[in-house]
């Protein structure tokens, strides 16, 4: 049954993809139904079919078409993915497709189940808000039939990796998701700059799947075959399980964006379609959280407690760099792709710790961490796609990107900003919202390191708790310079001020489901831990029975003496404290409210300009924390009299460090490689042929040898 | 019986943190050879605020008016979950001592949302401000408890008094570090000299005020009331957390009377000392800020390593 909906859903994908392409091809599509039409028995036909196909109607029906398969892929992907969860059979089957030795192999349990079901709330949200996002593309040169194409073949990429049970599956569909979405990040390609990130892009991919290919050989250099099923019962000897997991490290990292190889993702995820930047952050990263789970827990087993420490520590550094960086944007998508930074940080924290219990034979604690990694994983893309979605209105309705010219919004649009108020919330780990639950977990699974022998890791794992809480805090910062310069106060530009709610519904369908999942999975958080328990039996051999020991109501990792959390009693606190205090202060206040104009010290003439900018709010932590950011500030000022009134230029480029400190120098090392390398060929056949008969003599030699 | 006692209990809580400010401001005025006001000034002025008119700025949206009462709540709601004068309440199990840093940085997101709300200059320097302290000061914060956590093996507070009171009066250095790094970030996170001063109103170094500015009338007696209860809060955690001794185990009245008692002189000692480091110190440049609490940070840190090699197998 689930692997049906699975199915159902890549094949609803597909079709939507393979749907877009007719909006440039109406006959195409015309005749076919008009041939088929008389078969099926339908009366009155050609009326129909002129009133079907004419020019104002058919593209907006075949968007309809678009994305209601969209839709109706992303809800088969979410019941199937549930019913795998709670059905905790595996399900394994074989497609004709592939090599003649080797089919393809299928399997759905209840880790790919969970995935599965992130992927389809994103793409539900998504296909929601995407009809009113892309209109606006039907003005310009923009060919929709290849964002179509793209989209569905992404989303059926994310699904066909969640899918897949041997090696050759596996790249081929991690393929599919990695090209297609190039394209999507490429969609607005008459800007340089877009073209130049989604070509980082593609080259960041490509590196990332020759590690997962190469981490994939040597485990069938000991398995002696690519089907997954074989590798879970193949023992590594302890060097080479390393060398495999660092290499799978290494590829599923880069994807995710850990430190330092994250330097693309800030740059690719904001260039998207809005909707597309939704799915490649908040579901895209979640798919290669899942391969880094699949390879490490289930196909490589007997896991070392070293490898938690270095995902450990590769997810403190993303989490902290990642909030540092992204305080410093002043651009709202950019400022999210590189929060998606800092929230996979957190995932690879409670990743790491868990396999650092599970190293040291504390299973039950490593199961505190796994079940913390998987929670963040759903919140985040959760609120990461409402943040998405909602950046992307204030993004279609004012045209403006850069926080310096918004604000005031919470006037203009005041339905949206409601909804990103609540992922703004969410995403600070402010209880009683969900991503407080899943970072309240990670502190309870790194507390628990008292009971490791190794003093060192007692040591360390602490600090990178507080190193938590100092990223919680800064999330809270960033989140409040976001919603506070590009929400409240008064618009900074007269787009801002002329900015209105955005017209179609499904702009505000989309970010208002997410936001109403972000208040459930925080307020309701233990059925929603008991119901991942199949994916720790799973992939732990274990699962966390006290965690909701107590009643539905109360989250209880350890036992109630040691840590308990109850959100739903929370949130009536909050209430009833609320209400206390309103009926109170009606009953003795005095309820007549003035209104007038603010303070301005006496010198009047408040105006837009004299509010806090942006970049000034950053300044004391960019002070504080000089070292982490490349920093250039230029003041230029206009005359060389120093009492003149002048116009004074100010300048301000913050720009991240492991640009300058990995990125360029790799860059540079590959093209003075290149020229060595340039240096064999010399344009003359005769010599090529001399270096294929070289090379064949030598291969000769090896083989025979 | 317990029910209704940890009903009383926040209420308590709330009606007596003005007291405290009052107490405070007291001995403060008397130290520095000034006639004090009455205790009872706080409540006075609460007063004289609820009957005054709200003056709202023109330009607010209704997150301006709705923060004092979220700020408020959250307040209350963080009284409620810390342990007063009695520990073996059912309160103090709906949310552990990381949930109660989250109520306290609910209440100072809106806040720090409600000063940009206006548009000032003032509001949004504020609120830069204010972020940037509530970053360093929560991780040295959550440093300090996370100390006293592993040393308890719990982070609900009434296990950790629990266990304070179990193990008797015995010194222990990781206390002694992760206490003195609690009382900076105290004194950082209630807005007391040497980080901001509650009594300024000179632009250019105010943090706190710059916020709430243009608030004025009940909504600025909310928020003036629920940076009392913060004061009193971390007051409370200080004592009941370090020097739980006193504190009502059962619930007989006789306890819960001696609980009330110890609790209040506890205050007392501490609102004292806290207004004589007031006269002492001077208030800091703001870049001074990181290196205060950089230095709480590191004897919280102190303090953790300290657990962790001298007490741990011992």
């Amino acid at each position: 049954m689930s692997l049906f909906l699975a199915y159902l859903s890549v094949q609803c994908a597909l079709l939507s993809g393979a749907l877009a392409l007719f909006s440039e091809h109406r006959m195409i599509l015309e005749r076919a139904a008009n041939r088929l039409a008389p078969l099926a028995g339908l009366k009155e036909w050609p009326a129909r079919s002129e009133r079907l196909f004419a020019a104002p109607v058919y593209p907006r029906l075949l968007q309809k078409g678009v994305f209601g398969l969209l839709a109706l892929s992303g809800l088969a992907a979410l019941i199937g993915g549930i019913s795998a969860l709670l059905g905790q059979g595996v399900t394994v089957d074989q497609l004709p497709f592939g090599l003649p030795w080797l089919h393809w192999h299928v399997r759905l349990d209840a880790l790919s189940g969970f995935f599965l079901l992130i992927i389809g709330l994103g793409v539900i949200a998504a296909s929601l808000y995407g009809p009113g996002y892309v209109r606006e593309y039907r003005q310009t040169e923009h060919p929709l039939w290849l964002l179509g194409l793209c989209t569905g073949l992404f989303v059926a990429g994310m699904e066909l990796v969640l899918l897949a049970d041997d090696a050759f599956f596996f790249v081929i569909a991690w393929e599919l998701m990695s090209v297609s979405s190039y394209f999507l990040v490429a969609f607005q390609h008459e800007r340089a700059a877009n073209r130049r990130a989604a070509f980082l892009y593609l080259l960041m991919a490509e590196i990332g799947a020759i590690a997962i290919i190469l981490g994939f050989g040597v485990l069938a250099g000991f398995a002696h075959s690519y089907s997954f099923d074989v590798f879970r019962y193949t023992h590594l000897t302890a060097g080479w399980g390393t060398a495999a997991f660092l290499l799978a490290l290494m590829g599923f990292g880069m994807k995710a964006g850990l430190v330092p190889l994250h330097a693309w993702l800030p740059e690719a995820h904001p260039v998207a379609p809005s909707h597309i930047s939704a799915l490649m952050s908040g579901v895209m990263l979640k798919v290669a959280i899942y391969g880094l789970m699949r390879f490490g827990f289930d196909l490589l087993g007997d896991v070392q407690w070293q490898w938690g420490v270095a995902v450990l520590i590769l997810g403190t550094a993303s989490a902290v760099l990642g909030v540092l960086y992204a305080f410093q944007q002043n651009e709202i998508k950019r400022l999210l792709a590189y929060s998606s930074i800092e929230n996979i940080g957190i995932i690879a924290m409670g990743l790491g710790l868990s396999m650092i219990f599970l190293g040291t034979g504390h299973g039950e604690l490593g199961v505190i961490g796994l079940l913390a990694a998987l929670y963040h994983s759903l919140n985040h893309s959760v609120f990461k796609n409402l943040l998405f979605l909602t950046a992307g209105s204030v993004l279609h309705q004012t045209h403006e990107h850069d926080l310096e010219h918004l604000g005031g919004l919470v006037k203009r649009m005041p339905k949206t900003a409601v909804l990103a108020l609540i992922g703004c919330l969410a995403i600070s780990a402010l209880p009683p919202f969900n991503g407080f639950v899943s970072e309240w977990l990670t502190f309870q699974a790194a507390l628990q390191s008292s009971s490791l022998e190794s003093g060192i890791l007692r040591s360390v794992i602490p600090v990178t708790a507080a190193v938590l809480a100092f990223t919680g805090a800064m999330a809270a910062a960033t989140f409040a310079k976001f919603y506070g310069i590009g929400f409240l106060g008064l618009p900074r530009g007269r787009h801002a001020a002329r900015a209105r709610e955005a017209a179609h519904p499904g702009m505000l369908a989309g970010p208002a489901l997410l936001a109403g999942l972000c208040v459930l999975l925080g307020v309701l958080p233990t059925p929603i831990i008991r119901m991942l328990e199949p994916v720790s039996q799973l992939l732990l051999g274990q699962t966390l029975p006290s965690a909701s020991g107590e009643g539905w109501i109360w989250l209880t990792p350890g036992s109630r003496t040691v840590a308990s959390y109850s959100a739903l009693l929370v949130v009536l606190g909050l209430g009833l404290a609320w209400w206390t205090a309103r009926y109170l202060i009606g009953r003795l206040a005095v309820a007549e409210v003035r209104r007038s104009r603010p303070w301005d010290c006496g010198f009047g003439g408040l105006s837009p300009r004299t509010q806090y900018t942006s970049t000034a709010f950053s300044q004391p932590i960019r002070r504080i924390f000089a070292p982490i950011w490349a920093v250039r500030e230029t003041i230029r000022t206009g005359g060389a009299e120093a009492l003149e009134n002048t116009p004074v230029h100010y300048a301000l480029e913050v720009e991240d460090r492991s640009w300058y400190g990995l990125y360029a120098p790799a860059a540079r090392g590959v093209e003075a490689l290149a020229r060595r390398v340039a240096l064999i060929q010399t344009g003359s056949v005769r010599l090529y042929i001399a270096y294929s008969f070289f090379t064949l003599l030598l291969l000769l030699g090896v083989v025979s040898g | 019986m317990s029910g209704l006692i940890a009903l009383v209990e926040p209420i308590l809580f709330i009606l007596a943190a003005p007291l405290l400010a009052g107490w405070t401001k007291m001995v403060k005025c008397r130290l520095q050879n000034r006639k004090a006001p009455s205790l009872l000034q706080p409540y006075r002025e609460l007063a004289k605020l609820l009957r005054k008119q709200p003056v709202v700025a023109e330009q607010a949206s209704w997150l301006f008016e709705a923060a004092p009462y979220i700020v408020f709540a959250s307040a209350v709601l963080a009284a409620a979950v810390v342990p007063f004068f009695a520990v073996h309440l059912p309160t103090a199990s709906i949310a552990d001592v990381i949930a109660l840093a989250g109520f306290l940085a609910l209440g100072r997101f809106f806040l720090v949302l409600a000063g940009m709300d206006v548009g000032t200059a003032f509001g949004g320097m504020g609120s830069s401000r204010e972020v940037t302290i509530a970053s360093l000061s929560e991780p040295a914060m959550l440093m300090a408890i996370f100390a006293l956590a592993m040393s308890a093996n719990t982070t609900n507070l009434a296990s950790a008094i629990d266990y304070v009171l179990d193990t008797g009066v015995a010194i222990r250095p990781s206390f002694v570090f992760a206490l003195a790094g609690m009382v900076l970030v105290a004194v950082a996170e209630t807005g007391r000299v040497p980080v901001d001063n509650p009594a300024t109103h000179l632009e250019l170094t105010m943090i706190h005020e710059a916020m709430v500015l243009e608030y004025s009338g009940k909504y600025l007696a909310l928020i003036e009331w629920a940076g009392e209860i913060r004061l009193m809060l971390y007051g409370v955690l200080i004592a009941n957390i370090f020097f739980p001794w006193g504190i009502a185990e059962d619930l007989s009245l006789a306890s819960l009377g001696s609980g009330l008692a110890a609790i209040l002189l506890k205050l007392f000692g501490l609102g004292a000392l806290l207004a004589a480091a007031e006269t002492v110190f001077a208030k800091m440049r703001l870049f001074r800020v990181q290196e205060f609490l950089g230095f709480a940070y590191l004897l919280s840190l102190l303090g953790m390593l300290s657990h962790i090699i001298l007490e741990i197998g011992q």
